[in-house]
């Protein structure tokens, strides 16, 4: 396992061309192409904002200004969510590679969070318009923390896309379950609403998800003024998502040698 | 995980170890070694240390007592659903296989390097599951693979290549997968084009090809990786004849440069005329191997056998049919069989519409047909060889009105040949008892193909003793693949400054 890890640095050529390959074509023949990476989200954007500022304006405490409160957890959720649903599929649908292809087909998962997370790239500057927009309270050790923040999501993310695209091959109802299971886990995560103003019994459970503790770092740095008080739950997060890299890696590695007759 | 090591990952020589510039450069030795089982005695590309002529004597593809057993699910569907196998509480056990498949069994073989290997085998025989073994793509279930050199497997064309994006773009990532660097393809991506005769289009998006295209393009990447180690599987029907031929070409040109080319085809022509060696596979085993021509003429013998057996069965399945449905000899003698008898037996009227079956009063009955060739009674021949049709007769009275004639019919339904002893001026005189009636073919000279044979005896004005309509099938074998009905004897002759290189093989 560790071999086919060491491997993996090999192969970067590759994961390269295959993301740009993904970036490119995804757009290829649609008329807005590249913009629909900012119109999504946006769109979002919109619905939320509407819905709680209007609708039922009580609900979010303390996140005002919300359209910015809501893009930081939002922009993140939909390159986790995109992730593991387009990976679940990724392994049968790259089918005719691992079966005539001498071909690691962990590079499928691996370049569909890469792709993902260019798309989460692409998005920011909307964020950056807003964050000036709104004049929000950076300071510079808070955003040094940025990065650390999307490399755990990255491995974290990464674990389950290795995890769902290895299982969803001998089991293809994982897309369904997990469709549903990705909705069910955006509300439990505070991204529409704020972790602080949230009932204590809610906050213990939120502390068992990990897409919470990603959530609020990012609110914290971006949003929330004061110092970066969630650090020490993203730290032992990072731990946790390199463990769960590793057990989706040594299970992805176990069923391996299925994927081509399988698929 | 490699479970698999190969016999020799241990004695790694000095020139097994390779520095971290060497492994940047032979990506694909690396890919390979860690994929497979192949681990073991893979040297740089790059190194010079092994004396060139060391290397040609040993061995490109090592095949070590490999069984691939595939695992068949009788339980679980293909679309098996968590949510049972949850409720089931059987999550492991499902993932285990309830039912075996062995595609190979204990198969062995060394291609030395820079030989040509031609794989043949009837469907099914595990060819395709060998050359995936070899190529790394899957594992065998035992024993060990090992490979020297860069490979690339020619299975299925452009597998890679994504239809949204440029032919262009394309090349550069399936030579990226298939091992090549970014600056390697640049530098052959014209004369990549220039094979695949994709000029105008290769900025066009994959998608609007035609699979023609599709696939000269794969092909043209495949080959341009320049691999030490060729596997082809039955790739060569993707194109024209100009670009088969092309293909042939760079394959010869391949083995000039002294590499090892794996070739599965059916095309035994080309194994006969292209490969050092040959192997047989038939369920899985190695049926045989070595000189290419001896190994193909033994698997024709075995394929003419199997049909032979197969046109048995068929015709004795419709001869019991026809027995079952003996047509009264009036109805349907005097609504198919015009006046003329004579003519009847072998001119395409109405009646040769009618399909297999048998009719007539059976005042003589023809109690076996039996086609004899050079190698004794059969249902394959050779064309060209000596054919005796036999007909066993039996006339419980003696009978003085009687002709006995015979039909050969193509599978189109086409009257090739058809004759009778009224026809050949033989006045019957009379019949009585047991008798046996020899028509005998002094030489076969129908193109390849199943033909089947009308029989029957009548009355001179066509009134039916015994009608064997289409039930005798025989098969006739040619290495010609000319076309037609009927091949006249014939030569070549050529005058003035005409010269062919020397017969590939003899026309028989």
């Amino acid at each position: 396992m560790l071999d086919n890890l060491a491997r993996l640095a090999r192969y970067r050529g590759l994961i390269q061309s295959l993301v740009a390959r993904e970036l490119k074509a995804r757009y290829r023949g649609s008329v807005l192409g590249f913009f629909w990476s900012f119109i999504n989200p946006l769109t979002l954007l919109l619905i939320y904002t509407f819905v709680f500022k209007y609708v039922m304006p009580a609900a979010p405490q303390g996140t005002d200004p919300y359209p910015l409160f809501m893009f930081c957890g939002l922009l993140p959720w939909t390159w986790f969510a995109s992730s593991l649903m387009e990976s679940s599929g990724v392994l049968i649908s790259g089918g005719n590679l691992i079966k005539k292809v001498l071909f690691p087909a962990e590079i499928l998962p691996i370049v569909t969070v890469t792709a993902n997370m260019i798309h989460f790239f692409l998005a920011l500057p909307i964020l950056v318009f807003f964050l000036v927009w709104f004049s929000a309270p950076l300071t510079v050790p808070e955003l040094l923390c940025f990065p650390l923040v999307v490399a755990v999501q990255f491995i974290f993310t990464l674990g389950c896309a290795l995890i769902l695209s290895a299982l969803t091959v001998h089991f293809r109802d994982i897309r369904d379950i997990l469709s549903n299971l990705l909705t069910l886990w955006f509300f439990a995560t505070p991204i529409i609403y704020s972790y602080q103003y949230a009932p204590t019994l809610a906050r213990r459970f939120m502390n068992l998800n990990p897409f919470a503790h990603l959530a609020i770092s990012y609110q914290e740095i971006l949003f929330f003024p004061g110092p970066f008080g969630h650090w020490k739950w993203l730290v032992a997060l990072g731990a946790v998502s390199v463990a769960w890299f590793l057990v989706g890696y040594w299970l992805f590695d176990r069923l391996r040698d299925s994927f081509a007759e399988e698929v | 995980m490699t479970e698999y090591r190969g016999p020799r990952a241990e004695d790694r020589g000095p020139t097994g170890e390779r520095t971290h510039a060497e492994d940047r450069e032979s990506m694909i030795e690396d890919r390979t070694s860690n994929l497979g089982p192949r681990s073991s005695n893979m040297q740089p590309r790059t190194s010079g240390l092994e004396p060139r002529t060391s290397t040609a004597q040993r061995a490109a593809i090592e095949v070590l007592r490999v069984s691939k057993i595939y695992r068949r699910f009788a339980h679980r569907k293909q679309f098996a659903t968590l949510k049972s196998a949850l409720l089931s509480r059987s999550l492991i056990k499902n993932l285990k296989p309830d039912e075996t498949f062995t595609a190979l069994n204990d198969v062995t073989l060394t291609v030395p390097k820079g030989r040509t290997l031609g794989v043949i085998g009837r469907n099914g025989s595990g060819k395709s599951t060998l050359l995936k073994l070899i190529a790394g793509i899957t594992k065998p279930s035992s024993g060990t693979v090992q490979v020297d050199g860069r490979i690339s497997a020619l299975i299925e064309l452009g597998a890679g290549f994504h239809p949204e994006i440029s032919g262009r773009e394309n090349v550069f990532i399936n030579g990226i997968m298939l091992g090549l660097t970014k600056r390697e393809i640049a530098r052959r991506f014209d004369e990549i084009v220039e094979f695949a005769e994709l000029r105008e289009f290769i900025d066009a998006p994959v998608k609007t090809y035609s699979s023609g295209m599709y696939m000269r393009l794969g092909f043209a990447v495949a080959i341009h990786v320049d691999p030490d180690v060729l596997l082809v599987d039955e790739v060569l029907a993707v194109g024209d004849e100009g670009f088969t031929h092309k293909c042939l070409n760079k394959f010869a040109d391949f083995k000039r440069r002294g590499k090892t080319i794996l070739l599965v085809t059916h095309s035994l022509g080309l194994v006969d005329r292209f490969c050092d060696e040959a192997l047989w596979l038939d369920g899985g085993r190695i049926h045989g191997s070595g000189d290419p021509k001896r190994i193909v003429d033994a698997y024709i013998t075995d394929v003419q056998h199997r049909e032979e057996r197969e046109l048995a069965a068929n015709d004795a399945k419709a001869r019991q049919s026809a027995a079952a449905t003996i047509v009264s000899p009036d109805e349907p003698a005097s609504a198919v069989l015009p006046d003329s008898p004579v003519e009847t037996a072998i001119a395409p009227g109405d009646m040769f519409q009618a399909s297999e079956g048998r009719w007539g009063s059976r005042e003589v009955e023809i109690t076996e047909v039996m086609l004899t060739g050079s190698d004794g009674a059969g249902h394959v021949f050779r064309s060209g060889d000596p054919l005796d049709v036999r007909i066993t007769l039996r006339a419980p009275l003696p009978i003085t009105d009687f002709v006995i004639g015979i039909g050969v019919f193509n599978a189109q339904g086409v009257c090739c040949y058809g004759t009778n002893t009224a026809i050949e001026d033989l006045a019957p005189e009379y019949l009585s008892g047991d008798a046996q009636v020899i028509f005998s073919i002094a030489s076969l000279d129908l193109v390849e193909g199943t033909y089947k044979l009308d029989v029957a005896v009548h009355k001179i004005d066509g009134y039916p003793y015994d009608y064997h309509r289409l039930l005798y099938t025989f098969r006739v074998k040619s290495r010609a693949k000319d076309v037609g009905i009927y091949r006249p004897r014939h030569t070549w002759r050529f005058d003035g400054d005409v010269r062919f290189k020397s017969p590939e093989r003899d026309d028989e």
